[in-house]
Order: structure tokens, then sequence, then C-alpha cells
């Protein structure tokens, strides 16, 4: 670089941080734009990262662009045209990841159908993410390919995210794009009839980025905040670019509305505080206020409110309580009812019952905890035996108590969440009364 | 466009039990699917059914068995090579062939005549 030559001072800071700040803002929109001339993930991605190194230099020289990302992704772009140019053969046999007008099917061919017409002012950020997310990749390699490729995240910190090894994540992400060039899976947001499932399945990717990172699943903290920021970041973008979609507005206040609990969720010494120990007046306000504001625009459609509105509606309800006896425990209910008919899953019957209990009486909603406990599709989910564990300690079974909270703690591995169960483990022995079933204040 | 191969995978038994009518219906299902895959911008480029596992005669290291080569509840029993834009519009026409006692695979045919690297 003839640095000693020029004197050059090396990397100027500021520089340095405004390529930071590009990369973090910037990634997937020079990525997605690239890909559409590129064709190809693999080399997209390599343009791309040219592209930063490049502007590293070119920054310091020329001073700021007004534009980080317009440069960037001019920059991008040019370097993959330059490659396609040299690999000509190549290319004219290897299959195109999009059509070389990004949105009508290939010459010769109509446009996918009246389908189609939402397409024509998609976002390519969008394609990216639907590209990602698509079903026809497992679940773990949408979650690894939208950190790699979308939040421009290394396979190594991905890995560590995750807790697998480098190497392993390096091959599950290498598969997927290999997929996706293989079998031609297409660089293009789906057409209306396909749009609800397959948007589904990007919001769950997003959310379960946000759940790895609020309980990271195992080490020594709860929470993971880069992967949260991560999972708000990707949530903020979706509804920017689908500002119509109320599940991907709900998506934006469900993460904010749970973010809000951040701080007041672990105590000074890390240990885990239930909601119902939380200081509120630690709670983000902020965040809350935003949150409840989406929830009252996603709430106010005639139509039924998709499961994430709903999620998000539950928070809200908790986020606005005053404090949690003064929860209003009948709306939850109301709530969690049409929650169970948009989303029938055994979690949702699970936290259903935990409302239950504060509206008919912990025994009311034992028999349904034993219920999703007799359908068995959750065994091996520790908030289960928690929750059971938690009624047992009401109604004053304090030896099922102990045993319930014992079988949680044998399936966790975050460690906060283990000094909680074994605090009430003792709790409860020391509570456990003498007789075989006597009461128990 | 691309070629995809759409694998069936069926319970041999479906057949077996459901008899004479359970042939026809096949017959008469994948005569519908056939005129789909047009009317769906696909094209079928070749197909066909196959004997039982029963039929089937392995070789591996130069033996020769009677039998498939796995057994599976869910054997190979047909397919169809297609053409189609991309996955989805291949997946698009594979929800539409007929397997009713089991499923479809959807493989992308290697284009052998590119070498990479």
């Amino acid at each position: 670089m003839g640095t000693a030559v020029t004197g050059d001072p090396g990397p100027d800071p500021d520089v340095g941080a405004a390529v930071a700040n590009a990369h973090r803002r910037e990634w997937a929109f020079v990525l997605a734009a690239t890909a559409r001339v590129a064709r190809d993930i693999d080399v997209a991605e390599e343009c791309v990262q040219d592209a930063y190194l490049a502007a590293l230099e070119a920054w310091s020289r020329q001073g700021l662009p007004r534009n980080p990302g317009a440069w960037l992704t001019t920059a991008a772009r040019r370097r993959a045209l330059d490659r396609l140019r040299r690999d000509r053969t190549l290319r004219a046999k290897l299959p195109l990841l999009i059509e070389p007008d990004g949105q009508a099917g290939p010459a010769g061919l109509p446009p996918a159908g009246p389908d189609a017409g939402g397409d024509v002012i998609a976002d390519d950020r969008l394609r990216l993410v639907f590209t990602c997310c698509h079903p026809a990749l497992a679940r773990e390699a949408q979650v690894a390919l939208t950190l790699r490729l979308l939040c421009g995240l290394t396979t190594a910190e991905i890995a560590q995210a995750f807790l697998v090894s480098e190497p392993t994540m390096a091959a599950r992400v290498t598969r997927a794009k290999k997929k996706i060039s293989a079998a031609r899976i297409p660089y293009r947001v789906p057409g209306a009839a396909e749009l609800p499932d397959r948007l589904d399945a990007v919001l769950t990717v997003v959310h379960l980025l946000y759940t790895t990172g609020h309980t990271a699943p195992g080490g020594a903290d709860l929470v993971r905040p880069d992967l949260v920021d991560r999972a708000l970041g990707l949530a903020r973008l979706l509804r920017d670019l689908m500002p119509d979609e109320r599940e991907v507005g709900g998506l934006l206040a469900l993460l904010l509305l749970t973010d809000a609990r951040r701080a007041a969720r672990t105590a000074a010494d890390g240990r885990l505080l239930l909601l119902e120990e939380q200081d509120r007046s630690q709670w983000d306000r902020a965040a809350i206020s935003e949150g409840a504001g989406l929830v009252a625009e996603m709430m106010r459609s005639s139509e039924r409110p998709g499961r994430f509105a709903l999620q998000a509606a539950i928070a809200a309800v908790h986020a606005q309580a005053p404090s949690y006896g003064g929860t209003d425990w009948p709306q939850l209910l109301r709530l969690y009812d049409g929650l169970l008919r948009a989303w029938p899953t055994p979690v949702v019957a699970l936290n259903r019952a935990v409302v239950l209990a504060m509206v008919d009486g912990a025994e009311a909603a034992l028999a349904e905890i034993e219920a999703v406990e007799r359908d068995g599709r959750l065994a091996g989910y520790r908030y289960l035996p928690a929750a059971k564990a938690d009624l047992l300690r009401r109604i004053g079974r304090m030896d099922d108590a102990a045993r319930a909270y014992r079988s949680a703690l044998d399936l966790t591995d975050n460690n906060a969440e283990k000094a909680f169960l074994a605090r009430r483990i003792t709790e409860v022995s020391a509570r456990a009364p003498a007789g075989p079933d006597g009461p128990s204040a | 466009m691309t070629e995809y191969l759409i694998l069936l995978y069926e319970r041999e038994s479906g057949y077996a039990e459901g008899g004479q009518e359970a042939w026809q219906a096949a017959g008469e299902a994948h005569a519908r699917f056939q005129g789909q895959v047009a009317e769906k911008g696909g094209k079928i480029l070749g197909g066909n059914a196959l004997q039982p596992t029963a039929t089937a005669t392995s070789i591996r290291d130069d033996v020769v068995t009677d039998g498939p080569f796995t057994e599976t509840k869910e054997a190979l029993g047909g397919y169809y090579l297609i053409e189609a834009r991309d996955l989805d519009h291949a997946l698009d026409i594979a929800r539409l062939c007929p397997a009713p006692y089991g499923g479809v695979e959807v493989r992308p045919i290697m284009d052998t005549s590119v070498s990479v690297g």
C-alpha cells in the first residue's frame, strides 16, 4: 500500500468507524443489490467484502462519500460485473441466481401470473430475506444464512452464537448455498397466494434469533445482546419493507415489548427474576410505548390477528400493567384463547394454563397442564415441569413441587435458570409439611 | 429452465390392497396431472411407473441379490422428469403430482456439461 513512502499515518479512525457503521447498516442492502448482478451468492459476498476493504482505503484518501451505501453498492457491483466478464464462458453454462431483469420470468415466458404483481416494487433485500428463509432449507440453515447474508456476520460469529464449532457452521452455510444454486431456489418475493406461509417462515427465523439471544441456550449469561439487537434490527428492516403486513408489525411489537424488560430480568448477582419479582421501573418505557402503539395499530383491523400480533398484544398487556397483581388477567385469557385458535401448539396451551391459574385458580390450571403433559409433544421442554412445579407450590403440594422443579433443573443448561430452580427447590423443601398431604400456607 | 426429477415414494401395499379401483383412480389422476403441468407453464420430459420392488434385483460389490437396494416402507414407484423455471415452480408442479399412498421428492438434475474448479 506504500504506507512508508507516502508517510500515510494509516487508516483514519473516523474512516474505520464509518466503514464499520456502513457494515452494520448497509450490508444487506449492498449484498442484495450485488446478488442481482453477480447471479451467485458466493460471488456477491466476495465482491461486497472487497468493496468494504476498498472503502477503507478510498474514503481515507477522498473523504467520506455522501451516501456510503450507494458508494459500496456501485463498487461491489462493478467488481461483480468484472468477474462475470472474465468468466464469460463459465457464466453461459451456470444456472443463474436470478433472471437478468430480476422481475419477470425468463425471456419468452409470461410473467409468473397475477400473483407476481407485488414483486415489481420489491426491494432486493426482501428477495434476499425470502431466499434465506426458503422452506426448502432446514430451519438452522435459514437462521445461519439470514445472519450471514442479511446481517453480515462471519461464520465464526454465527458458530459462536449457536454454540457449535466453526467447521460445523461453515459446512451448514456451504451446504445451504449449494442447494440454493443447484436446486435454483429463486431470488424472489413470493406472490400473494404463498406470501402468508412464506412470511411466517421469515418471521419465525427472526423470532428464533431473538429468543436464542433472549435466553441463551447455555453459558453464563442469560441474555446475548448481540443476537437480540440483530433480531430487532431485522424486525425493523422487515417492518420498513412490508409496512402493510400485520404480522410483521406484530413481530416487531413483540420483540420491543419483550426486550423492554431486559434490564429487569436479572438481579445484580445475575439471578433470574420472574415477571412478578421484576422492578417495573426498570422497564424501557420508550420501547413499551412504541410496541404498544404498534399493537394498537395491528389489532385495529377487522381481520383476525395472526399469532405474532396476538403474542404482541399479550406482551403489551403485561408491559402496561401497573403491577403483577394489577395485570388484566381476564383480558390476557381472551388473547390466549385467540392465540390457541390461531396457533394450536402445546407451548401456547401451557402458557394459557398459567394465565388460567390467575383467573380460575391453580387447580383448574393444573388440570390443563397435565393434559399438555399427556400430549407428550413437550417432553424435554424445561418450562413445562417448571410451570407445573409453580402451581403445585401454590396449592401447597411441596413434595410434588420439588420433584417437578428437579425435572426442570435436569432440562436446562442456562446457569441463571439453574440457579433459580435450585433456589425454588430449597424453598419448597424447607416448607414441605411433615405429613404426607398437610395443607400449607 | 432447469430440469428436475420428481420421485414418487409410496406404500406398495396401498395399491395392492386397493386393487383394480386404486389402479384406475391412479391412472386418471396421473392423466390429469400431465395436463396440469402444461397449464402451470412446465414441461414433462419423461416419466414412468415402475414394477413393484418384489421384481427388483440389486447388485452391490458384484453380488446379485433379490430385492430393492434398501428396504423402505415407502418405495420408489415411479418418476417424472420435468422442466421448470426454478425450485418454486418445480414445487408448485410437484405439489399436484398424485401420490396417495406416500409423497414425492424433488431433485434438481445435475448439469454435467459444466466443469467447475
